[in-house]
């Protein structure tokens, strides 16, 4: 595997070995089925999310990729009902399987739309955590971080005594690269990489099954979010808990994802394999997209990006959203709404009409798959000769 | 479906969703801003045309208009003379809200004090927020040494009890009762602080926005970057804050024609008809033990319905200023048909199936 | 001393605009009330800059290195503490004039706060054309020749809107005209694309280039985003925590970054075409500037530090033509014990020049 987001990340625990298909066959632990968001009521609402499917592998990282208002934070906070108003889920089911008890009886299912505040109160945090883009929102600022860990464990952990919870404060900011010193510390008195640590910490408290990063980095600086996002992979890598990484830079996904899904105004569009995306995208959004990034080595050479811009949610325009700004669109993509579904012969998915039927896809779409038994080094010279035009 | 105008209040609401008006321009159409606006109108309308429509003059009496009482012991039968006191009528064709014990129409008082209520609420508002523009705008754009002085004053009249200070002021002025504009510039001088800080609070959190640096790098002037750059954004503040010195320059000046330091319609030179002096007369009266229900309970009613008129503006433009308080393009009822509470609990996202929406939207629809 | 140029090759003009030896303190209240303890900022320590016509200048840095506010010195909207602005190589004295501001105008990172909710994008272009007297008379006919060269079209359609009925990149460039309204020469630039979506971003660095190539426009283009600087940008100069590290044309500081700084920026930051992950070259965080370290600002940091850094400022060395590199690494180990006035040698790593810098594959 060329990128280490595929090969080298992969917790021992996972049953996937690269390419193979990565949802399918694969142990979820979240599962996101046919969910709809709107903002608003009735013939004003806006869709900010659409019949979106999605399913996280334990232990997996899932990358979610999309440009502001695709609806990609949308989509994670209405599946653990923490969308603000005026959002409203209008329908889909969000599945979470608990981890199998250690005596071998299987875990019963959840449906997280379907339950109740208590039942959400038992999971949020100690099964399924957040990180959200402004630690300095998320964390009280009146009270020192040590507090705040305190609170957290004695209202989720009982029975532990209060040295003991002290103890493991300490050694939770240890694990995200923190001397236990900083318990003592406001929120205000601290960086903000080391306020996203204490985030992180928070969120891992608890030994959650899955982590929501929502733009976990994205108010960083690029070395502070390297190694934040080193550090996270790593702590993937030992505690072995599932994470949706959702952000704007599909650069970054490339590096630390298992597997993206790229959204465009509120539909899930493409998804497959991290490196498989990078080297072989089939939508012409991603194709735009990841020429979006002025290349760091080579040449330089002068790049359009996607002409146009995002559409409003209120007036999408018929058929496949993207079909204005898509310099391939046929006929069809104004007329109808293409479903995400499998390509034949690999395991991604895509939901774009030259990819249908009789169409033929132009060759930008149909580079070789890396995953699909290809020899890395033809991928390889294919994308640099392509990226050198 | 009336409300479907409200904004929807996403994070980054796509562009073009309102095409035309300006944000600061839109008010939001609910139930709350109609009937208030409706009740401003009706007082208003009354305010200009009161002392045109009024049957009588507010200070013509008539004997025929009391029920003349012959004093217990007076009179017929005992050697005293007759003495008879003044018992006033209840409403009839006549009088609609009956007579006063001063043999007066109390209908024509009520629409003749109107107008002066209602002017000198507004004007009072006006010149105050007039001050309050220039001093907190000023001091907030300004900064630095300018800022600590004119927020000195302001803070000063800020920590004065408002009230006393009216009263002291309106003693001074003797003459004061006989002009609305004296009466409002003395309201005036005792409310403007309160709104000149939020104004001046805001202005300073404007002043580092990017625009009106982007207006200063492009080289224009101080005074036109307060006019056409600031000023325009404080709109809303600037009209709740309007709306709200309204309501207390009213309560005020009802306050001090109560305690009578406004003068007397009937003293020279005459004070005016208004709302305050009318209370005064009935409380001087006794008008409430008497039983004159007619006579105290219209100017009482009309004091609670104005304040009641422009809170509700109020509250328009509050919702207005911060679109999370209410939900969007959605009623009460059908919210609560949906099972949705109109202030959403933080933390749980409702869950509504399509199929539900589409059956109540289409209900709504339907006239 | 840390003053560093870059001079394109060969050019012997006079920059439009010059920044020399510009530095910057902002005093800082910590704490409140009788408690508050009053401190500088160090924001901005003798930080020289040329702009040459129809050239791109790329600042780059990490939130607080200093890099807006050599933007905002440039602009005069903030005034240095020593050093000065020099325009068409004059100094330029005296407050912000309409002279100035009609030659140097400046583009705003949010494009959400930089255009005034309240008024159309006709008033945003009309304005600095009414200021400058820039229009030949007709304002409106003005005001469509502004919009078109932004490429937002047909202007008529855009010139009624408001600033909420445009998308992030229009806003954007919205403000772009109105910065060009005045007919300026130089063009500052501070962070135009962090807040605009990922697709639309090389659209606006592409349209300040076309007015870098067919205006001759001189243009600080002020980023922390080192790949798009040197997709776009002739020179770059990098900053850290106040004060320039290294400049040099962009394609040769980033294929051979010479500071320590340089590299571990460009290790950190996304490159989905690298094989392997990176190993981050250094860990930590920018010091506070309210007391910068001694020395080299980047030595608590650095993985080749040496014991000559902690005490003293690094001189500014030419490392290869027209790229300088603010660093002990690059001096000659006996010039350093010159330098270091009788300290003994360094005892960290052999001070082979170059060869034992670490390179990003």
């Amino acid at each position: 595997m060329s990128l280490p987001g595929a090969s080298a990340m992969t917790s021992p625990g996972s049953l996937a070995a690269p390419g193979a298909a990565p949802d399918r066959g694969v142990d979820p632990v979240l599962e996101i089925r046919g969910l709809c968001v709107d903002y608003g009521f009735g013939d004003d609402a806006a869709h900010a999310v659409a019949d979106c499917d999605l399913t996280l592998g334990r232990g997996r990282v899932l990358g979610l990729a999309g440009e502001s208002g695709s609806g990609k934070s949308t989509l994670a906070m209405a599946a653990i009902r923490l969308l603000r108003s005026p959002g409203v889920i209008t329908g889909g089911e969000v599945l979470f399987h608990p981890r199998p008890a250690s005596d071998g009886e299987p875990a019963t299912t959840l449906d997280l739309l379907a339950a109740g505040e208590q039942e959400l109160r038992a999971i949020r945090w100690s099964e399924i955590a957040i990180v959200l883009q402004s630690a300095l929102n998320a964390l009280n600022p009146v009270s020192t971080i040590g507090a705040q860990f305190d609170e957290l464990l004695a209202t989720h952990r009982p029975g532990l005594g209060r040295a003991s919870r002290r103890d493991r404060a300490g050694d939770l900011l240890e694990l995200v690269g923190m001397t236990p010193d900083r318990l003592r510390s406001y929120p205000h008195e601290m960086s903000g990489g080391m306020r996203q640590r204490a985030m992180i910490a928070m969120a891992l408290a608890l030994d959650p099954q899955v982590m929501i990063l929502d733009e976990p980095t994205t108010a960083l600086d690029v070395v502070t979010q390297r190694e934040i996002l080193e550090e996270l992979m790593g702590l993937r890598d030992r505690l072995g808990f599932a994470a949706l990484f959702i952000t704007h830079d599909l650069s970054l996904l490339v590096e630390f994802a298992d597997d993206i899904a790229v959204m465009y105004a509120g539909r899930l569009m493409e998804r497959a394999p991290a490196a498989s995306l990078f080297r072989s995208p089939r939508l012409p959004y991603t194709y735009g997209l990841l020429h979006c990034f002025p290349p760091m080595h080579g040449e330089r050479h002068r790049m359009d990006g996607i002409p146009g811009s995002p559409p409003d949610l209120r007036d999408l325009p018929p058929g496949c959203a993207f079909h204005p700004r898509c310099q391939w669109a046929i006929p069809r993509c104004r007329q109808d709404v293409p479903k995400l579904e499998p390509l034949t012969g690999s395991h991604r998915e895509v939901a774009c009409w030259l990819h249908r039927d009789n169409a033929t896809a132009p060759p930008e779409l149909m580079r070789p798959d890396p995953a699909v038994a290809q020899p890395r080094t033809a991928a390889v010279s294919d994308t640099s000769a392509e990226r050198a035009v | 479906m009336a409300l479907n105008t409200t904004i929807l209040s996403e994070p980054n609401p796509p562009a073009g969703a309102a095409a035309g008006t300006p944000r600061a321009l839109r008010l939001p159409r609910s139930p709350k801003v109609i009937a208030g606006l409706v009740i401003l109108v009706v007082f208003a309308v009354v305010a200009v045309i009161g002392a045109w429509i009024a049957p009588y003059s507010p200070n013509l009496t008539n004997e025929s208009w009391v029920q003349h009482v012959l004093v217990a012991g007076t009179g017929p039968g005992t050697h005293i003379k007759a003495d008879y006191y003044p018992l006033p009528l209840p409403p009839s064709g006549a009088h609609w809200l009956g007579t006063t014990v001063f043999a007066q129409d109390v209908w024509s008082q009520l629409l003749v004090s109107t107008q002066a209520t209602v002017a000198v609420g507004l004007l009072a508002a006006a010149i105050s927020t007039a001050l309050s523009i220039i001093v907190g705008v000023t001091a907030g754009y300004l900064g630095g040494g300018a800022d600590e002085g004119l927020s000195l004053v302001g803070n000063v009249f800020l920590a004065i009890p408002g009230l006393p200070l009216l009263i002291v002021l309106a003693d001074y002025v003797p003459a004061a009762g006989t002009s609305i504009f004296l009466v409002s510039l003395i309201i005036a001088i005792t409310a403007w602080a309160y709104s000149s800080r939020v104004l001046r609070a805001q202005t300073l959190s404007l002043r580092n926005r990017d625009f009106v640096e982007a207006a200063r790098v492009s080289g224009e002037g101080r005074v036109r970057i307060i006019i056409v750059e600031i000023l325009p954004n404080l709109i809303p503040i600037v009209a709740a804050s309007f709306l709200f010195t309204t309501l207390y320059a009213i309560g005020a000046y009802v306050a001090i024609s109560f305690l009578g330091l406004a003068g007397s319609p009937t003293s020279s030179p005459p004070g005016l008809w208004n709302w305050g002096y009318m209370l005064r007369e009935t409380f001087a009266n006794d008008a409430v033990r008497g039983g004159w229900w007619w006579w105290w309970a219209p100017p009482g009613l009309c004091i609670a319905l104005l304040g009641t008129g422009l809170a509700l503006l109020n509250f328009g433009i509050d919702e207005f200023v911060n679109p999370r308080l209410r939900v969007a393009g959605l009623s009460r009822k059908a919210a609560r048909r949906l099972g949705i509470s109109r202030r959403p609990k933080l933390g749980l996202t409702p869950v509504v199936r399509r199929n539900v929406i589409n059956v109540t939207s289409a209900e709504s629809r339907t006239p | 001393m840390t003053t560093l140029a870059v001079v394109p090759k060969g050019a012997i003009e006079t920059p439009v605009l010059e920044g020399r030896d510009l530095t910057k303190s902002f005093r800082v209240k910590r704490g409140s009330g009788l408690l508050a303890r009053r401190s500088r900022l160090h924001a901005v320590d003798q930080v020289s800059v040329q702009l040459m016509a129809g050239a791109v200048s790329a600042v780059v840095g990490e939130s607080g290195s200093g890099k807006t506010t050599v933007a905002r010195l440039l602009a005069r909207i903030v005034k240095p503490d020593t050093g000065e602005v020099l325009l068409d190589g004059h100094v330029v004295a005296g407050a912000r004039s309409r002279r100035f501001a009609a030659q140097v105008q400046m583009v705003f990172q949010d494009p959400f706060s930089s255009l005034n909710p309240v008024h159309r994008v006709r008033h945003h272009l009309a304005r600095p054309l009414q200021i400058h007297h820039t229009a030949d008379g007709d304002v409106d006919e003005a005001v469509m020749q502004l919009l078109h060269r932004v490429a937002l079209d047909p202007p008529a359609r855009f010139a009624d809107k408001f600033p909420h009925e445009l998308s992030g990149g229009q806003r954007q460039r919205v403000a772009i005209a109105r910065a060009l309204a005045v007919r300026p020469r130089v063009l500052l630039a501070d962070e135009p694309v962090s807040m605009l979506d990922v697709s639309i971003r090389l659209g606006v660095l592409n349209l300040l280039a076309d007015l870098r190539d067919r205006e001759r426009l001189a243009i600080l283009y002020v980023t922390h985003d080192i790949a798009s600087a040197r997709y776009m940008a002739d020179t770059i100069v990098v900053m850290y925590a106040g004060q320039l590290v290294e400049a040099a044309p962009s394609v040769g500081l980033t294929d051979s970054p010479a500071h320590p700084y340089t590299q571990l920026l460009l290790s950190a930051a996304p490159d989905p075409e690298r094989l392997e992950r990176p190993a981050l070259a250094a860990r930590g965080a920018p010091p506070s500037l309210l007391a910068p370290p001694p020395g080299c600002r980047f030595h608590p940091r650095c993985p080749h530090v040496m014991e000559i850094c902690k005490r003293m400022a690094p001189p500014t060395v030419t490392v290869a033509p027209d790229h300088t590199a603010a660093c002990w690494l690059h001096v000659d180990s006996g010039e350093r014990v010159l330098d270091g006035a009788g300290m003994g040698p360094a005892t960290s790593p052999s001070p082979q020049r170059e060869a034992e810098v670490q390179r990003p594959p």
